[in-house]
């Protein structure tokens, strides 16, 4: 176990384990993940896909299915979430952990008007009448950014643009104040120019409404945009989490800095990009050792055997036996 | 293109889809084998005979003006004279077609009460032994003909156990639909075991999608993202489904009103098929044409209500 911190007010993650049972045999997603989240902060999750960051996200907000085996530890402002039952999580789920996802178009009801999608969390979490409701998401539409809200809450979502179901998706998850907002690869699935409009959306709302932000991509820039610290995933486990703007200058994991070689706008402008060799690990058959060794340029022998452990010190930790040489 | 306009496009549909009914039901009748004089004199009527009768039902004029007196008696709402009963078809599809209407809306309302919620529990139990049970149960529904279903419950629930009666249609709405309510829940048993299949698959495939997440993430109770999300989008896919098997519980009212000797004109189909009787199959045809593809109407507009997608 990593050293406890006051873990009574943001989300603290420890050990987080996911496997799936399928037909073929159990898939380790999310093998021994460690986050915090503080009120207030921006934290990133950072992997390329299949790293199991999305997974590790909708195991803390408890939302995977039932093929999916979770253990370890998930604290919310001092309560275990994993251990409790489905009742129990109602009140947390929307009112103080909200969520969004990559595709707003796969996420937002097609049957339903926007309206009646933003009602419902008020209807759930909250007393208020019918009037105010509506008022409330109006409100909600002109803080998101979405202009003729009267209009817009009677529409349904294919009659709103990407960038526009965006916004709705994050009215609808915002409808009920959470203090911590799970953002899954919220701009992926955007134009270049609306990401950059939904990553200061989100930047802005966090800072209105004093709410910590857990941000999951695959996009580096993205991390450094926003994100004060950042946690760095690769084959369900975290290489390394710290303060962004240290973790970018001196990597202490050598996934990181062979990820950050392969970077476009790291470097100098004429500098090189260089891949990373060989693919993606399997997840059927974790390796005893650290997974990226395969691929890593400074391993050593230890690395195939023994998974290095995780090491901490002031603001931040790395589990790499081979640090000293990148 | 607005709701509107949607709906009145689909409405026009109608006008070459009866007219196309018209002919084919015009064509089918007269390419039955055998002759409605033999039917009606027997085979020893003398040549006079026949070709007086011929002369009277119009047979003896060429087909194109046969057909126009057809298209021509339907817009005066006159479908011709029955050759066996020697009475005004449209007196007796009016005297039959109640019994068959009661029929098969009993038998699509308990096929729906039944089937919609064990598809639920099918769906939220998949693959566990209530799924099983009732998935095997309606396998036996698809797989067994109406009229063994007909003629089992027959016996145990009338002949045996007198809880209903052998057959009829009784006096006054309560005892309609006392008297079909067996014969309508043979007819229900195949459409019920369509229908739950079908939903329970939409329903589980509604169940994967990503809408569905993002509604419990916002602390829904799993009831309301059930009777809210899942169903009304389970039901865009099943809706279609039913509409299409209108059809089917028409043709399967022939077989259970003869089981259970219900005046309907299912019945009234099979006597003037066996009669030749070329007026009544004809306007039976039509009018069982013309309710199928008010069902089919009836669906799309039911689809619109239900998906804000359809016609906008």
């Amino acid at each position: 176990m990593m050293a406890s911190r006051d873990d009574s007010t943001g989300l603290t993650v420890r050990e987080l384990r996911v496997v799936f049972d399928t037909s073929r045999g159990p898939i380790f997603a999310v093998d021994g993940v460690a986050l915090d989240v503080a009120p207030g902060e921006v934290m990133g999750l950072v992997g390329e896909s299949g790293s199991g960051k999305s997974v590790s996200l909708r195991a803390v907000a408890r939302l995977l299915h039932a093929n999916a085996r979770v253990t370890g530890s998930v604290r919310w402002r001092g309560q275990e979430l994993l251990s409790l039952s489905d009742d129990q999580m109602l009140p947390i789920r929307g009112a103080q952990i909200g969520i969004i996802f990559q595709e707003p178009m796969a996420a937002l009801n097609p049957v339903l008007p926007i309206g009646l999608q933003i009602e419902e969390s008020l209807i759930a979490h909250t007393t208020m009448d019918k009037a105010q409701r509506q008022a409330r998401a109006l409100q909600l539409l002109d803080q998101v950014g979405i202009a003729s809200g009267a209009t817009r809450l009677a529409q349904f979502p294919h009659e709103f643009s990407g960038g526009m179901r965006q916004r709705a998706m994050i009215a609808i998850a915002l409808a009920a104040s959470p203090a911590l907002l799970l953002a899954d690869e919220p701009t992926t699935a955007l134009d270049v120019t609306i990401q950059d409009q939904i990553l200061r959306l989100l930047l802005r709302l966090k800072d209105e409404l004093g709410m910590a932000l857990l941000l999951v991509t695959h996009d580096l820039g993205v991390v450094a945009e926003t994100c004060t610290r950042v946690a760095v995933m690769y084959a369900g486990r975290v290489c390394e989490t710290g303060p962004t703007a240290d973790v970018f200058a001196n990597p202490h994991h050598a996934y990181t800095a062979a990820l950050l070689r392969a970077m476009p706008g790291s470097g100098p402008a004429q500098a090189k990009l260089i891949p990373i060799p060989g693919m993606a690990p399997r997840l059927d058959a974790p390796s005893p050792g650290c997974a990226f060794a395969p691929r890593c340029t400074v391993s050593e022998p230890l690395c195939t055997t023994t998974r290095p452990p995780f090491v901490q010190e002031a603001t931040r930790s790395s589990a790499c036996y081979g640090r000293a040489r990148l | 293109m607005n709701r509107g306009a949607w709906l009145l496009g689909r409405l026009a549909q109608i006008v070459p889809s009866f007219l196309l009914i018209g002919v084919v039901v015009f064509v089918l009748a007269r390419l039955l084998p055998g002759d409605p004089m033999s039917a009606m004199l027997g085979d020893h009527a003398s040549d006079a005979t026949i070709a007086r009768l011929n002369a009277q039902l119009g047979l003896d004029q060429s087909i194109p003006v046969q057909f126009l007196a057809f298209v021509e008696g339907i817009f005066r709402g006159e479908l011709g004279v029955s050759i066996a009963y020697r009475v005004p078809v449209t007196q007796l599809i009016a005297e039959r077609l109640p019994a068959t209407l009661i029929l098969t809306g009993l038998s699509a309302v308990i096929g729906i009460v039944v089937a919609v919620p064990l598809a639920f529990i099918a769906a939220m139990r998949e693959n566990q032994w209530p799924d099983l049970v009732i998935r095997s149960v309606f396998q036996v529904g698809l797989s067994t003909p109406i009229f063994y279903v007909g003629l089992l419950l027959l016996t145990v629930f009338a002949a045996q156990l007198h809880l209903f009666p052998v057959g009829g249609y009784g006096e006054g709405w309560a005892d309609h639909l006392w008297h079909l309510f067996l014969p309508a829940c043979t007819l229900a048993f195949s459409f019920a075991a369509i229908l739950m299949r079908s939903l329970r698959g939409a329903i589980l495939q509604v169940l994967t999608a990503e809408f569905v997440d993002f509604a419990r993430a916002k602390g829904l109770r799993s009831r309301l993202i059930l009777g809210r999300h899942v169903l009304r989008n389970a039901l865009i896919a099943t809706v279609t489904l039913v509409g299409l098997h209108v059809g089917s519980l028409l043709g399967g009212a022939v077989i259970t009103e003869s089981v259970f000797a219900v005046p309907g004109v299912g019945r009234l189909m099979v006597e003037s098929i066996f009669a030749r009787d070329y007026p009544v199959i004809q306007s039976l045809t039509l009018v069982l044409a013309v309710l199928v593809s008010l069902a089919f109407l009836v669906t799309d507009i039911v689809q619109m209500w239900l998906d804000p997608r359809v016609g906008r």
